[in-house]
């Protein structure tokens, strides 16, 4: 049972993990002074989630290694992140459609979580949401303004969903690891979130007067340790002070 | 989102009675600076009421009218209410 919730807190603090520092490679080169402070403000959100979820891990883990040796000294077959969040920043649409997809499947998982019969999951969760719930709404509100917007901010965002959409399966799956965590109520069934967060991407791209991606091939992989080529980049960078210099403080 | 009008920002803190303005910002329409207001300025202190208004909506006295507007009441003592007294229970209003 431990063994399964700590993939799972692994699988949630290395989603946020991720994208936090996908987000702050953002930091200083916005496309407005506004949007650049926004855009660190989710990050620092994504990334104080993290501490909370992988300080769990490691507590669960009882190796004793901290937070931030699981964050600084694993390697990306180690790592269990969704692919969608290590997908490069690309263009300023491609980062809104990226953040857009993983906040309102963010939302809808931590609603679920509020429920856990884990009393710490629980918590963290209902702190998380607050944070989340701002994100989905700016992120959607950001989506309906560019895909409603010029011609060109229109192609860019279209373009933007359809290249990540193949990433949005996985954000559903659900392996014995989820399945033992939802027969014990600590867990939402990952299968069943998939219906609101059809329903509200759905709404938000109609209103942005976008179409749905039509595919329906989806890669996964990440849940599980296999990545695509990108994370291993996104780590050497975000790791390279512990590397170099193993148990550096600051 | 062609145009990023400048906004003025209000904010009332949690505990605080009037909004106050803490600074600018620029954003296409009203919704949108009080997000960017949201980021910029509070800090995620819940609990906070944000006013932002257009900056070419506010209209502000000119400094050089500083002295006919403010200055005749500093010498008018009978303007300043020091002649009351007060009791001791409210002396550090």
């Amino acid at each position: 049972m431990d063994n399964h919730k700590l993939e799972y807190l692994l699988r949630l603090g290395d989603s946020t993990l991720v994208l936090g520092q996908r987000l702050s490679e953002w930091c200083g080169r916005g496309p407005a002074l506004e949007e650049d402070i926004a855009l660190t403000n989710v990050a620092l959100d994504l990334v104080g989630q993290t501490r909370l979820w992988l300080g769990y891990a490691a507590e669960l883990e009882g190796a004793g290694r901290t937070a931030d040796q699981l964050a600084y000294l694993r390697d990306a077959h180690q790592f269990l992140n969704l692919l969608l969040v290590e997908q490069p920043n690309g263009s300023y649409a491609d980062t809104l459609a990226r953040q857009f997809l993983f906040d309102t499947w963010h939302y809808f998982q931590l609603e679920g979580l509020q429920r856990s019969t884990d009393a710490r999951i629980a918590g963290i969760a209902a702190k998380s949401l607050k944070e989340v719930t701002y994100h989905v709404r700016r992120s959607a509100d950001l989506v309906v303004r560019l895909g409603d917007g010029t011609e060109e901010s229109h192609r860019r965002m279209q373009d933007a969903f359809d290249d990540l959409w193949m990433f949005t399966g996985e954000l559903f799956e659900s392996d014995a690891a989820d399945a033992a965590l939802v027969k014990d109520g600590v867990v939402p069934d990952p299968e069943a979130l998939a219906a609101p967060w059809q329903r509200h991407v759905a709404e938000v791209l109609e209103e942005a007067t976008l179409r749905l991606p039509a595919g329906t091939w989806s890669q996964s992989g990440g849940r599980h340790g296999r990545h695509t080529e990108h994370l291993g980049y996104l780590l050497a960078e975000m790791q390279f002070l512990q590397r170099a210099y193993p148990g550096a403080r600051w | 989102m062609k145009e990023w009008p400048l906004w003025e920002i209000f904010i009332r803190s949690q505990h605080g009675l009037a909004h106050k303005h803490v600074g600018s910002l620029h954003a296409p329409d009203g919704e949108m600076a009080i997000n960017n207001a949201r980021d910029v300025y509070t800090r995620r202190n819940e609990g906070v009421s944000v006013w932002v208004v257009k900056a070419s909506d506010v209209v502000a006295s000119s400094p050089g009218d500083k002295g006919p507007l403010f200055e005749p009441a500093n010498s008018k003592v009978y303007r300043h209410p020091t002649f009351f007294p007060m009791p001791e229970a409210v002396k550090h209003i």
